[in-house]
Formats: structure tokens, sequence, C-alpha cells
């Protein structure tokens, strides 16, 4: 549901971002003199590939790279640096794990789809916790007794049952991910839909609309103040091979577990 | 980069963790030069340092006028970081080792502990950082001592110019880690001749005593791989192989310490795959300085000559090339003949002995304020290195039993004696 409700926000952002992306692209392309062959080349070079998700729709992908580092500068960071100077940090904490626990629900479905028994009812065993000791997941009791979060979604429950990553894809405001993870994030998505819809917690509420637009908007403001990422914040030229090689090889190990 | 690090870090491990050497006054615990310099200090033995100090990153256009190409849209200036009190205070300019930014982890723990210590604080990124090689280089080719010393003292002025007038300063200080700490020599007896800052110390901290030699034993840390550095890809993925295969087959899920204890005891990765991998991460950064200086100076080195690269442009390619190719190769084909250029005459063997502390020999004698910190086993340095900063320095010298390279920087015993070498005597001011 998070990709439904934040559509109109997000395409507010994409217009605003893709703007921002496209102004100065017209100003490069001065005319020089002919190409002369560089002093050294990969013709030269026989070693292996260092193995990552292969990139076929690079072009795309630097595009999308670009759009979120604009997307960040001009949108979600202010909003964030905001965010973390008007609300206590012990505020900012509880939105955290307000948002972690609901989470639970989605942490549960994917290790049951993985048929992971012990992970499963820790799982659960963290979300009874926390939405009742935890004053509706505010806190996180549950982890100092010893219930640490199984963090399960429906891209590694495809890698569990042996789907391949297939392509590298930068997916918008969600950065970095592969053909499977993309699908699981969808997946995850619908079933996280379903179950809300079915529930309907806001049913009888005035402006019940706009109280789910204003948590999925949170929601959103949240994500991004826990990911301490900055894209670009590197300097480093080739940044964008190394987080496709560092990311793929983060979650091959995610899948692993 | 942190992402890198902190990968990094994880097959690191490989060092026989904690151990009670012979040194009992020192307890700096990690023995190993190569484990020491990539876990550094674990976190129970680190100075303490506040969580946050009031920084800001500050964007400095320092070159008027410079043209960046499309693929580098993100640079918008030098970033350096500065930290001021609100009261009159000495003031001390920071310089990074090779390959890091402003806010790398040293110098972020560095310029909480001064500030801490009630001193105005200004980072700057090492003359061979990408950024600064885009944007705070004048020849836009890194590596020259001279030429990166009036670069970075270019900066200072610029920085000391532009916040003058908001912030009261008492004395000035200047240090840096490893390159950067042999650039803060060349940068203070640059000041001797122009005085704008007069600085009341320098403290070099596990400085290169020549940039050249230091480099070298940094890259012959690859000549062990298999098929020699031209193979590094192919080690690369084998060390991750193994990594990978241990930790499927081990017990914990993520990385906590009992994971990472469990790989070390296993001999999964060794002393020596800490030594390469300190070798591989240096080639990581030097392909970004040189291909960053390549596509600044139209060189065609690795790109094509006059090729204009765009946001869509794959550079993956231009990686491989360039994480191929050696400092010492750069050093060769790029800096040396360009310099030459400049300096007529110049013979390789002159140019490479200017390249470190016996280029300014007389000034750091006879500058008492000038100190030094480094390690017994900073595999940076030969011994007779080491020597030459003891006969040099005296009892300006401080040199630590272990630490390799600079894995001791934010131990609580090196952060004390750093901030003990700065106070200004008898409490004045």
């Amino acid at each position: 549901m998070r990709l439904i409700i934040i559509r109109p926000a997000y395409l507010m952002f994409a217009a605003l971002c893709l703007a921002v992306s496209l102004s100065g692209c017209a100003t490069t392309g001065a005319t020089l003199a002919p190409e002369v062959p560089a002093m050294h080349s990969l013709s030269e070079v026989t070693d292996d590939r260092v193995t990552m998700t292969p990139d076929p729709w690079y072009g795309f992908n630097r595009g999308m790279y670009k759009f979120n580092y604009n997307l960040d500068k001009y949108v979600l960071l202010p909003v964030v640096s905001g965010y973390e100077f008007i609300t206590p940090t012990v505020v900012q904490s509880g939105v955290s794990n307000f948002f972690n626990n609901i989470g639970e629900v989605r942490n549960l479905t994917n290790n049951l789809f993985q048929l992971k028994g012990k992970d499963s009812l820790i799982t659960l065993g963290r979300f009874v916790t926390n939405s009742t000791l935890g004053i509706a997941g505010l806190f996180d009791p549950a982890t100092s007794m010893g219930m640490e979060r199984q963090v399960e979604d429906f891209g590694q429950t495809l890698g569990y049952w042996g789907t391949g990553t297939g392509n590298y894809l930068v997916l918008p405001l969600f950065g970095p991910s592969n053909v499977r993870d993309t699908g699981g994030l969808i997946v995850d998505s619908g079933i996280h839909y379903g179950i809300k819809s079915a529930i309907d917690p806001l049913g009888n509420a005035e402006h019940g609309d706009a109280i789910l637009l204003g948590i999925t908007a949170l929601d959103a403001i949240d994500k991004r103040h826990v990911e301490k990422f900055r894209y670009n914040g590197s300097d480093y030229p080739f940044e964008y091979d190394m987080v496709r090689w560092l990311a793929g090889e983060k979650r091959k190990l995610e899948v692993m577990k | 980069m942190k992402q890198l690090r902190s990968f990094i870090t994880i097959c690191l491990i490989l060092v026989p963790a904690l151990c009670l050497a012979a040194d009992a006054e020192y307890g700096y615990p990690l023995p190993g030069p190569y484990g020491a310099t990539i876990i550094g200090t674990p976190s129970a033995l680190k100075a303490e340092l506040p969580k946050e100090i009031n920084s800001k990153r500050v964007l400095l256009d320092v070159i008027p006028g410079v043209t960046k190409p499309e693929i580098f849209y993100y640079d918008e200036g030098l970033k350096c970081t500065v930290a001021f009190q609100d009261k009159k205070a000495p003031l001390l300019f920071l310089i990074a080792g090779t390959g890091s930014g402003d806010q790398s982890a040293k110098m972020m723990a560095l310029m909480k502990a001064m500030y801490q210590a009630g001193f105005h604080v200004v980072s700057l990124p090492s003359p061979t950082h990408p950024n600064f090689v885009i944007s705070g280089s004048h020849s836009h080719v890194p590596g020259d001592l001279t030429e990166d010393a009036a670069d970075l003292y270019g900066v200072m002025e610029h920085i000391w110019n532009r916040y003058k007038k908001d912030i009261e300063v008492s004395d000035f200080y200047i240090s840096g880690f490893s390159l950067g700490a042999t650039q803060s020599a060349f940068v203070a007896k640059l000041d001797d001749e122009k005085k704008s800052f007069n600085f009341r110390k320098v403290l070099m901290i596990n400085p290169a005593v020549n940039l050249f030699d230091s480099v070298s034993r940094i890259e012959g840390t690859l000549d062990s791989i298999a098929g020699g550095p031209k193979e590094g890809a192919k080690y690369i993925n084998s060390l991750i192989a193994k990594f990978t295969e241990f930790y499927e087959k081990s017990e914990t899920t993520g990385f906590n310490e009992n994971f990472l204890y469990a790989l070390a005891k296993s001999g999964t990765v060794t002393q020596d795959d800490a030594a390469r991998i300190i070798g591989v991460s240096f080639r990581i950064a030097s392909a970004g300085m040189i291909f960053s200086s390549d596509v600044m100076t139209n060189g065609g080195y690795v790109v094509p000559k006059n090729r204009v690269l765009t946001n869509g442009d794959d550079l993956a390619g231009y990686m491989r090339v360039s994480t191929h190719l050696s400092f010492i190769d750069y050093f060769n084909e790029v800096m040396f003949p360009y310099f030459k250029s400049k300096r007529p005459g110049l013979t390789r063997e002159a140019y490479i002995a200017s390249l470190g502390l016996k280029n300014i020999e007389p000034y750091l004698k006879s500058n008492l304020k000038v100190g030094v910190i480094t390690n017994e086993n900073d595999f940076i340095l030969s011994k007779e290195d080491r020597d030459y900063l003891r006969q040099l320095f005296g009892e300006r010298a401080k040199i630590y039993p272990r630490g390799g390279h600079g894995g001791n920087f934010e131990y609580k015993d090196n952060l004390a004696y750093t901030l003990n070498f700065f106070k200004p005597a008898g409490g004045e001011k």
C-alpha cells in the first residue's frame, strides 16, 4: 500500500526532480578535437571481473541514481533535517520503533514462507510484546528480552527458494535493488495493503484517508532518517559501481540467513 | 567510503584477537600491523568523545571558473568541515590521509576531541581525494608535496578570510594523518615564508617519510597475490567466496563480535590477506584519484583524450583499467612527466627525493614546534625511516610499540598525547 498511497506525493517529487536533473543537460557537448586513444585501455586487462549483479540497464540506472541524488538534495533531506530539528530524539526513536513493529508483519509472513519455525515464533513474540508492553510499538522491550529482529522480505523468500537476482535495478526513492527484489517489494506491499484493508483501522475515523496519507509520509521520512547512506556522499567517481557491488554482496548474505 | 570500510573490517578480523603483549604499559591490544590498521581501536578502548558537536560542512569555490564535466555533477565545490567555538580560542587545521575526505572517521574523531578541548577545528580533504583533485587543486595532478601544500595553504587562507569576522582566534595549529601529516609539515614550512598563520605547533601523525617509498611499500602488499597485482580481481573473488562460505556455515546471523572472533580463529582470512586487503583498498582509492585527475586534465591516460563523459556513460570499464594501474604507474607516466615539463632538467631520482621530509630537513630540525607520532610497526615506514625520525626529532618523536598505520589513532592514550601536545603551555590565553 505504501507504493499506492505515496503516489501523488511521489509524482510531484518526480516532476520537480526530473526538472532539476534535466536542467543543465543542454550545456554540455562543447566541440572538441577528435578523440585520441588513451594510454591504458581494457585491452591490457586480462584479470577476471569482480563478480557483481549484471547491469545491462546502466543508462537507466545511472539516471535513477542521479534522480535519487536530486530527490534527496531538494526534497527528502531538507524534510528529514526539519523533522530531526523539531522532534526530540526520544520521539524519533518511538517513530522508528512504531514502523519497525508494523514491519514485523512482513517479517512474519516471510519467515513463514521460508519455513523458519523458530524465527517466525520470535517474530510473533516480538510483535505481541511490543504491541502491548511496548505501547502499540512505540518502544521495543522485546529486544532487551532477547528476541532479536528477524528481518525477512519477499525478495529474500524468492532467493531462499532459488530465484536468481536478475539484473541490477536502481529504483526511484528505494534505491539500489534488482529485478527479484523489486518483485519482492511489490508483493510485500500488496500483502501489507491487503491486511490493512481487511482490518481497516481507520474505517470509522473522520478524514481516514488524510490520516493514512500522513502516516505514510511519516513512514517515508523515518526510513530516510534511519538510512545514513548519501548518494555520491563518497565523492568517489566509481561510487555507482562500488554500491552495485557491495549492495549485491550484502543482499547475498542476507538471503543466506 | 563507509560501506567499503565496514566490509573490509568484516573481512579483516583475521587478526589473532586481543594479545597481552610484552609491552604491558601500552594498552593498545592488536599486535599485527595490518589487522590493527583495518580494525582500528576496539570501541571500549577509544577515548570518550561527544556523539555530536556543532560542526558544519562548507562548500568552497577556491578555483573560480573551474569547469567540470557532467559526470562530476555532484561536485559543487571543495568540501571542508568546520567547528567553531563561540569564544576566543586556538584554531587547528587538519589534513586527511591519502584518498580520504574531510569527514573521514579519523578526522572526525580528532575534530571532536579537539573541539571538546576548546579549539576551533577545520578539517580539509586529502589532496589525493577526488573532491580535492577536482575542486581544490590548481594543476589537478595530485602528489607533488610542494604544490599540494600550496593548494592546501590557499584553501586555509580562503577559509580564514571567510570566517575571520565571525570567530576570534588566539593561535593557529596544524596536524594531519599519513600523507596529510607529511603535507602538514610542508604547509608549515610554506607558512614560514608567507606568514598568514604563524603556526604555533605542528603535529604529524603517522607521516610518510617519503611519499614514493611509502607508496611502494603499500603497493608491495599485492605482490604476494597469485599472479601478482594484475590478478587482483581474481583474488578478491576468491577471498569473498571463502568469507561467504564461512558465513553460510556459521550459526550466527549478522556480524556480531562472536562471528568475527570465530572468523579470526578459523584462519579463513590470514594476516597476508589483511595486508593484501590494505593494498586492494589503496588501489581502489588511487583509481579514483587517477581517473579524476585524467578527466580534469584531459590527459588521455585512461579516458581517450577529448572524450566528454556524460552521466549515462558506463564507467565500470574505466574503473577496471584504473584499479589495474598502480600509484607507481601514475607516478612514472603522469606525475613525473608533468612536473618535469614544468621544471626542465629534473631527474627522476631528484624528484623522488624531493617528495619527502628530507626535502625540508633543515626546517624540521630547527623548528622545535614540529612533532611526530608513529608506531614501531607502521608498515608505510622502513626501519631506516623510523631511525631517521628519531634522529631528526629526538624527544619530539613519539613512537608507540604497535598500532600499524594509524590503527591506534583513536586509542585513548594516543588522543590524550595529541591533546597534550597542542595544549598551550602554562595555560596561557
